[in-house]
């Protein structure tokens, strides 16, 4: 199949960026990143400089093949990364649009690539359970609720990816840091640091210059993994009772 | 900063004064309705002028007014201020709209929307309120003394085509802001619930279109079949 591809390409952050215009022959098989590798081979061939993305496990799961593919973060296939998409879902003759996420808090390093580690701060102000000394207890020996358990995995499953916050028009993290609100304070051992954990996070994301949730929607229908709204509402309650009833300034 | 400065600025503080303050302003819009369904009585505006009278005289009501005034200007500074850090913190948008499904256009316009609800909002209390306050409302007499003749300002208003018109724009806008605002506020608070967000919603939906409509239909009502 015959492609149309608009890629956006930036040298640096400081760099204007604009969009490129090249011509590329896939088939339907291929995953997404598969026709990228295409054009980039096809780049080199020309000793031209091959389009800069991320990508690692190419099986859906680490978060880092980040595209908005026109205007739609990972693209148009619901529940799924730019690495399990497949060109059957485009047609010959397509023009696709590629671009890097869009939000301020990620800038582009490189063309696709954007500097997420905002989102490596927000984990490091609360998004983990300390233990201390000792082994691990044995999972099963703590009972959990079946649909609780259910809900702090489904929390669980985000990748981190950030196609939340370029899906959001207001640049906002919150669907990101509610999923690790929710799948860390859900379980008996992260209940402990719960309250400490919400209001740091919540702090974190602030200072970092994510936007503010006007509960659009538009990342949890754009998230690979279907992150749910009902993890934004928790942390919010979470975040009003911790703040309002916890020692923790 | 005090923890007290520090919520309230946070992100999930400030959402948490839009829906408070949008709430309080959907409990303003079911009084205020039932108070103007009033004017659709057909004598010849004694029950409106009546009413009129004790929402303008009434100590409690004047407290209860003013709190609403307030947070009517809070909504809207408030929510003009989010907005514009929102634009910030976004940069640079796609240069394709996004298709996504499930992403309704008013949800994504509810600076757009208020402003022009803000707009209107300023028409109709400069058509009512204010000449209210100016003095530029004629009395009338029911037999227990002389009192502000509001319903023939209504009257007058509402014979103009182009009032029932800006009318008519200002409430659709309300209807869409109330659209993605109604349930949103209940999202914002944490009450999100498998049983109770779905009701949340269609109820939502019910009053977005119910609420302005029973406003709409008073000009409407005015200029076809009581002026004409």
């Amino acid at each position: 199949m015959k492609l149309t591809l608009k890629v956006w390409r930036q040298k640096n952050n400081k760099a204007a960026g604009q969009f490129e215009t090249y011509n590329v022959e896939a088939n339907e098989h291929m995953s997404f990143l598969e026709m990228m590798d295409v054009l980039n081979e096809q780049l080199i061939d020309d000793k031209k400089e091959p389009v800069s993305f991320e990508h690692d496990c190419r099986e859906g799961i680490c978060g880092t093949c980040n595209m908005v593919i026109n205007g739609q973060a990972h693209g148009p296939q619901k529940g799924t990364t730019t690495c399990q998409l497949h060109m059957r879902h485009f047609k010959e003759g397509d023009t696709i649009t590629v671009e890097p996420w869009r939000a301020t808090a990620f800038p582009v390093i490189k063309d696709l690539v954007v500097d997420r580690s905002s989102f490596d701060r927000i984990i490091q102000a609360g998004g983990y359970i300390s233990v201390n000394t000792g082994q691990a207890v044995d999972g099963n020996a703590i009972p959990i609720e079946k649909d609780v358990a259910l809900k702090a995995f489904d929390a669980a499953t985000c990748i981190g990816c950030g196609a939340c916050v370029s899906a959001c028009p207001n640049g906002s993290a919150m669907l990101f840091t509610s999923a690790k609100v929710s799948h860390l304070g859900l379980l008996p051992q992260g209940e402990v640091e719960h309250s400490r954990r919400v209001i740091n996070m919540v702090a974190q994301m602030d200072k970092e210059g994510f936007g503010m949730c006007s509960n659009v929607g538009a990342c949890s229908a754009e998230c690979p993994k279907e992150i749910s709204l009902e993890n934004i509402a928790r942390m919010n309650r979470e975040y009003f009772k911790a703040v309002l009833t916890s020692d923790v300034k | 900063m005090s923890w007290i400065t520090n919520f309230l600025t946070s992100s999930i503080g400030r959402k948490l004064l839009m829906s408070l303050t949008g709430l309080f302003l959907i409990l303003f819009l079911i009084v205020h309705l039932a108070g103007n369904f009033q004017l659709l009585k057909s004598d010849g505006g004694q029950a409106f002028n009546e009413y009129t009278l004790f929402m303008t005289t009434s100590p409690l009501i004047k407290v209860i007014s003013y709190g609403n005034y307030i947070f009517i200007l809070l909504h809207a500074v408030l929510g003009i201020t989010i907005w514009l850090k929102n634009r910030k913190t976004k940069g640079k948008t796609s240069a394709v709209a996004s298709k996504s499904a499930d992403v309704t256009w008013a949800s994504k316009n509810m600076a757009l929307l208020g402003i022009l609800i803000f707009a209107f909002l300023m028409l109709h209390m400069g058509d009512f309120w204010l000449k209210m306050k100016m003095n530029q409302t004629n009395m009338i007499d029911y037999g227990t003394g002389p009192i502000k003749d509001l319903y023939e300002n209504v009257y007058n208003s509402y014979s103009q085509w182009w009032i029932v018109i800006a009318y008519l724009v200002g409430l659709t806008a309300l209807s869409y802001h109330l659209w993605h605002g109604f349930a949103s506020a209940f999202q914002t608070l944490g009450l999100n619930h498998r049983k109770y967000t779905p009701v949340i919603q269609f109820v939502g939906k019910a009053f977005a279109i119910l609420v302005p409509l029973g406003f709409a239909i008073i000009p409407l009502y005015f200029k076809l079949f009581i002026v004409d």
